[in-house]
């Protein structure tokens, strides 16, 4: 990431500052909690250093117990204790407030994002990071603000300890002076060591969870091709540069961590040392020495919250910076504010459309053609020459680099969303199916889509009867991407969601080839001629579903390469003719060897 | 609790068994442990010992007392600074080396499980078997499995210290801590309840998440980006409340810890004083067992809260366990089991019948779990054939009726419930999986392609070919137009999931990768389907000239594969009903083949 450690403590109190200003008021409560925490820790030593001087020396002293005193004593401790706990409740339940708070926050914020900006950006970016954007970013980014109210609370504290410190005796606070700063620039200088190694070994933490994640994707394809042993090697590879990082962190941690666990039994010694010195000269008393001595100890831990702060800032610069760049993310697909108001199929035209997916590598170029309303177009072409692309850009999931789409004559841009949604249904090559029931699946809880809507489109897609034999019906849960439904199953619920809605404008990406033709030639039917009819534009190989269509658009290398009838084009065309007709040649070919075959044998 | 407990030291026992390696300079690391604790008393005895000998010297303060204990206390500290080095470079460099081997192991066994298993697990909890349960295991191991420890060993040693000082004060400090003992226990099971809660929150979390981002073309299609976003705020919403109320239940036990604390010292002052106006406890000796019972406090204290994260840990360390628990149910006889013979490859089914496991959801023909005992309808019935070395078959039939599953069985992606499937004269269970995957190969109809170049995806399984090579083999299957017509030809990054191509393109890759790959039996499982017609028949054609003398066995769904194909195979409902060429078959017209092929006429001629 080429973080300086300049850079990264700069960054990171920014961002901390930033949380600050979002959560003023859990932050106040558990502030407020921590300095308190803080005070009744001193309070706590001075007690404790009191108890000893009144109570403890006076009674063993005179052999005698000083009753009064004792119970003062025994009071104060027990008082001290429960602010304590009271603090400890503001403090530990502020921080926590804060940063869970944070975290949904910007966890809204985030899949806002996502939902908002175009398909062009989601393409652009791989599904793994956009899921570690949303969740493990968001949970780094705002990972020190646990320890930073007590952080916080440990520096007043500090202040406060030293100023005591000065109040009992100048010559051992000086011993203060002297192992705070000292306790400070240690846990600086192990932030700074550690936040390059800790950024390295999460980079690969991320690293070995990618490949996991592709290999196991990939589990079929590489079970089928033996291929077990190399990816089980490029997986240790990996898990190996992770696990080198980690003792590299480790070593760190491990020199660091005794010796901010000793430094403040040095400060105690030295008070001890100077206290016998000050006692001498009758400065100060016994108790003097055990209270600051106390001191030392019970600080000991606390200031430990500064080093976890400074530790975690350089994972919570980078999550921070990961989070903006979705945040930050700009070329929302603007909905217009036009509507159609017409009923009945709609009328789709492209005009001279451009389409790239990556600068220089273009895909569609000057396509135009129109579905008039009602009409079926059949979009043919051979593989990889731009027919997906075309049914995305007719729903609008993408946008032309030049010329317009228009629906019932209406440039697409200036359309509202839900006009756009209410007018077009696309039914992707490969079908999608949300974790929740049949019935939400289909429905979407858009309105005016009842079960009756449901069972209908159901049935013009085919699927009613299976739906009808499951378990809870239109209630049965889908799974996880469908898991439970078959591939021509889901294909034929995401038809359904599509009919559910009745469209005016049908876009179908190839997706009834898992469905038996004459079921599609049914459906397209019961479409066209429903009560308001649909137009519909097909992208199709088969023969029987080009035959469906009023006109038939080719399409090659990215360009229309023909319209007309079926009949024209393979008149015509050579390219579509030899598309179209290629089984019949194959079959045409296969009977002339065998003639030959036979002639010569 | 108790048996929680059990278990959870069952599976320490159980990693500990199966990772050797974190017992390398066990004895040794525990050495330097005890070490390291047994100094953490230094500085409260010699509190002590300056107070009593030093301070409170008869005649005032002596001070070379003091610099003769403060001498020794900082050359225990310095040992102890020492040891706690090297015990923790230690457990770093041994528990890291370690959970790798765990991380790579869990890895291999994921990929050695059978098909069915894979699937029937959520993709992204099998990731999180190598990643994140792993590093839950680390966490504990280095931190909260070393604080526990050392934790464990404070309260000992402080437990002597107090002991020798006074066992009266000791007791008091005891009965102090005993109610808030319970009180924790009782915390911990909430706690455990709590965490687990915001565990299922997350997973409900990152699937709506996951949707999100996975879906979003459908979201804006159907402009279901409100019903969505209430989806998400609902689930973040859960979690985060679900975080609040699992910290809530940990501060409480916290600040148990925090009462007990001023109970005992209240108790020890009281209880202290009394004892030391008897004679029985000097100034300093009840000055240090002050010290002392904050020492005793912070182990307590802290306990509380890493055995939270233990658990966390402990669990984590079980599911890694788990699954390399599960037998592979379709296992490669190893070194017991024998290559195939040389040469071209011959099938035989004898009363093949396959059913799917009930407990894998949605595999029947009808999509639905039957409520059968232990597995689903049969999917294929009695299925008795052979297939001739070197020739070309295609499987033909409705969706559903068995074609796919007869591809797995025939590739050992699955073991048949009854009868066998030998290749060559041997069954396939005794058949090496290094021997198995090199000669058969099978190309699926979802054609998964790794992020990386076409050429790097063509070369899979063969890595030493040269791109030169690679364009050579594409070019045999007559793909040279199609590559040239790529803005990098054989360097085209696919994408993720080969998502930068088309699907047909996606599957033309996959092809090329199997072809290359020169398989003595080659499967196709609907390989072509979302390619054109044009370029589907030359590539048959291409496919039928190069596999010549091979065996390949084509499912289709496209009639034009039955009609190359030098013999059909019709399924219906699980069952071999027709067998022959097209030219044969298709003369009856009431039969299965005869119906399908009147419907593809339809659908392809007009």
């Amino acid at each position: 990431m080429g973080l300086s450690g300049e850079g990264v403590l700069g960054k990171g109190l920014r961002v901390l500052g930033r949380a600050i200003r979002e959560e003023p008021r859990v932050f106040a409560v558990s502030v407020v909690g921590s300095v308190a925490f803080g005070v009744l820790t001193i309070a706590s030593a001075y007690v404790m250093g009191a108890v000893v001087g009144r109570a403890i020396v006076p009674s063993l002293d005179a052999h005698r117990v000083q009753g009064a005193a004792l119970a003062v004593g025994a009071a104060a401790i027990l008082a001290v204790s429960l602010g304590k706990v009271a603090s400890l409740f503001g403090r530990r339940l502020g921080a926590g407030a804060m940063q869970f708070r944070l975290q949904a926050r910007y966890r809204r914020a985030v899949t806002r994002r996502y939902l908002d900006l175009p398909l062009s950006w989601h393409h652009a970016h791989a599904t793994g990071v956009l899921l570690s954007n949303a969740n493990a970013d968001v949970e780094s980014a705002w990972y020190p603000i646990a320890p930073l109210p007590f952080a916080v609370g440990t520096v007043v504290m500090l202040v406060a300890a030293v100023g005591s410190l000065f109040a009992t005796d100048w010559v051992l606070a000086l011993v203060g002076v002297a192992i705070f700063p000292a306790l400070l620039g240690l846990n600086v200088a192990y932030s700074r060591r550690m936040s390059p190694r800790v950024t390295a070994a999460q980079r690969l933490r991320a690293e070995v969870s990618a490949v996991a994640h592709e290999s196991f994707d990939g589990a079929l394809v590489v079970k089928t091709m033996g291929r077990e042993a190399e990816e089980t090697a490029r997986f240790a590879a990996k898990a190996g540069e992770l696990r080198d990082a980690l003792i590299r962190v480790g070593r760190v941690r491990g020199a660091f961590d005794p010796f901010l666990d000793a430094l403040p039994s040095l400060g105690t010694l030295g008070v001890l040392l100077v206290g016998a010195l000050r006692m001498r000269q009758g400065a100060v008393s016994v108790a003097d020495v055990v209270s600051v001595a106390f001191l030392f100890t019970v600080l000991a831990f606390p200031v430990r919250a500064i080093g976890w702060v400074l530790a975690e800032l350089p994972r919570s610069v980078v999550g921070w910076e990961r989070v903006q760049h979705v945040l930050r993310a700009t070329g929302d697909m603007v909905y217009g504010s036009s509507t159609l108001d017409g009923g009945g199929p709609a009328a789709l035209v492209f005009d001279g459309v451009d389409f790239a997916y990556a600068e220089g590598q273009p895909v569609l170029h000057g396509v135009t053609f129109e579905v008039p309303a009602g009409r079926t177009v059949a979009l043919v072409g051979p593989t990889g020459s731009g027919k997906s692309t075309i049914a995305a850009l007719a729903a609008r999931l993408v946008e032309p680099s030049a010329g317009t789409v228009a629906l019932d004559g209406v440039d697409a841009r200036s359309l509202t969303q839900a006009a756009l949604a209410g007018t077009v249904a696309l039914v992707p090559q490969v079908p999608f199916v949300f974790d929740d029931t049949v019935r939400g699946n289909v429905t979407l809880d858009r309105a005016g889509v009842d079960d009756d809507a449901v069972w209908r489109a159901l049935r013009m897609a085919q699927v009613d009867r299976f739906v009808a034999g499951l378990p809870d019906k239109l209630d049965t849960m889908v799974g996880e991407r469908g898991t439970t439904l078959s591939g021509g199953q889901r294909q034929r619920v995401t038809l359904a969601r599509a009919l559910g809605g009745r469209p005016r404008l049908l876009v179908l990406d190839d997706a009834t080839s898992a469905v038996d033709p004459r079921v599609e030639a049914a459906v397209l039917a019961a479409l066209r001629e429903r009560d308001a009819g649909a137009s519909i534009l097909v992208v199709a190989y088969r023969r029987a579903t080009i035959a469906l269509a009023d006109e038939v658009v080719y399409l090659e290398h990215g360009k229309v390469g023909a319209r007309g009838t079926h009949a024209e084009l393979l008149a015509t065309v050579p390219g579509y003719a030899d598309l179209v007709t290629a089984y019949e040649r194959a079959e045409a070919e296969r009977e002339r060897e065998r003639v030959y075959d036979e002639a010569v044998l | 609790m108790s048996t929680d407990t059990a278990t959870a030291w069952g599976t320490i026992r159980r990693g500990l068994t199966q990772s050797p390696e974190l017992r390398t300079g066990l004895a040794g690391t525990l050495a330097l442990a005890l070490v390291a604790t047994v100094g953490r008393v230094a500085v409260p005895v010699a509190i002590q010992q300056a107070v009593d000998y030093g301070l409170r010297a008869p005649g005032g303060p002596d001070v070379g007392r003091i610099v003769t204990v403060v001498a020794a206390t900082v050359a225990v500290l310095s040992v102890t600074v020492s040891c706690a080095y090297l015990m923790n470079v230690r457990l770093y460099t041994v528990s890291e080396r370690a959970l790798a081997g765990v991380r790579t192991r869990a890895f291999r066994h994921i990929h050695d499980l059978s098909m069915l298993h894979q699937q029937a697990e959520r993709r992204g909890s099998l990731v999180s078997r190598v990643t994140s349960d792993v590093d839950q295991i680390s966490q504990f191991l280095q931190w909260g499995g070393v604080i526990l420890l050392v934790s464990f060993g404070q309260l000992t040693v402080t437990t002597l210290v107090m002991l020798a000082y006074s066992w009266r004060l000791t007791l008091v400090v005891y009965l102090a801590f005993a109610p808030l003992v319970l009180l924790i226990r009782f915390l911990q099971k909430r706690l455990t309840a709590a965490y687990g809660e915001v565990r299922a929150r997350v997973g409900v979390l990152l699937a709506a998440i996951g949707e999100s981002v996975v879906g979003a073309g459908v979201i804006r299609a159907y402009g279901v980006q409100r019903r969505t976003v209430a989806r998400l705020d609902t689930a973040i919403e859960a979690n985060r409340t679900a975080q609040f109320r699992a910290l809530r239940t940990a501060v409480l036990s916290f600040a148990n810890g925090e009462v007990g604390a001023g109970l005992a010292t209240a108790a020890v002052v009281v209880v202290g004083v009394r004892l030391g106006v008897d004679g029985s406890l000097s100034v300093g000796q009840l000055t240090a067992f002050l010290f002392l019972v904050t020492m005793f406090i912070q182990p307590v204290q802290i306990m509380t809260e890493v055995l939270n994260e233990a658990q966390n840990a402990v669990a984590g360390w079980r599911r890694v366990l788990d699954v390399q628990d599960i037998e592979p149910d379709v296992a490669d006889p190893g070194d017991a089991g024998r290559d195939l013979p040389p040469g071209p490859i011959d099938i035989r089914f004898a009363h093949v019948s396959y059913a799917y496991p009930a407990t894998v959801p949605g595999r029947g023909p009808s999509g639905t779990s039957e409520p059968a005992p232990s597995s689903g309808p049969e999917v294929l019935s009695d299925i008795d054939l052979v297939v001739a070395a070197q020739t070309r078959v295609a499987m033909v039939g409705e969706t559903g009726s068995g074609k796919t599953t007869f591809a797995k069985l025939l590739t050992r992606l699955m073991d048949p419930t009854r009868g066998t499937v030998s290749l060559s004269g041997v069954p396939l269970p005794e058949v090496r999986f290094g021997s198995l995957r090199r000669r058969v190969v099978m190309v699926p109809q979802d054609g998964f392609l790794f992020d990386a170049s076409i050429a790097d995806n063509v070369r899979f399984a063969r890595p030493e070919l040269s791109d030169d090579e690679l364009y050579l083999a594409l070019a045999e299957l007559g793909l040279a137009d199609w590559l040239d017509g790529l803005p990098d030809g054989l360097r085209t990054p696919v994408g993720e999931r080969g998502e930068a191509l088309s699907v047909g393109e996606r599957q033309l890759v996959a092809l090329a990768r199997a072809y290359v790959a020169d398989p003595d039996l080659l499967v196709l499982d609907e390989a072509t389907s979302a390619v054109d017609p044009a370029t589907e028949v030359r590539l048959q054609r291409a496919l039928d000239a190069v596999t010549r003398g091979r065996t390949t066995v084509a499912i289709a769904h496209r009639l034009s594969t039955a009609q190359a194909a030098d013999e059909v195979i019709v399924v219906d409902a699980g069952r071999v009903v027709q067998r022959g060429p097209h030219a044969v078959l298709v003369r009856e017209p009431e039969s299965v083949y005869g119906r399908l092929y009147a419907s593809w006429l339809e659908q392809t001629r007009s």
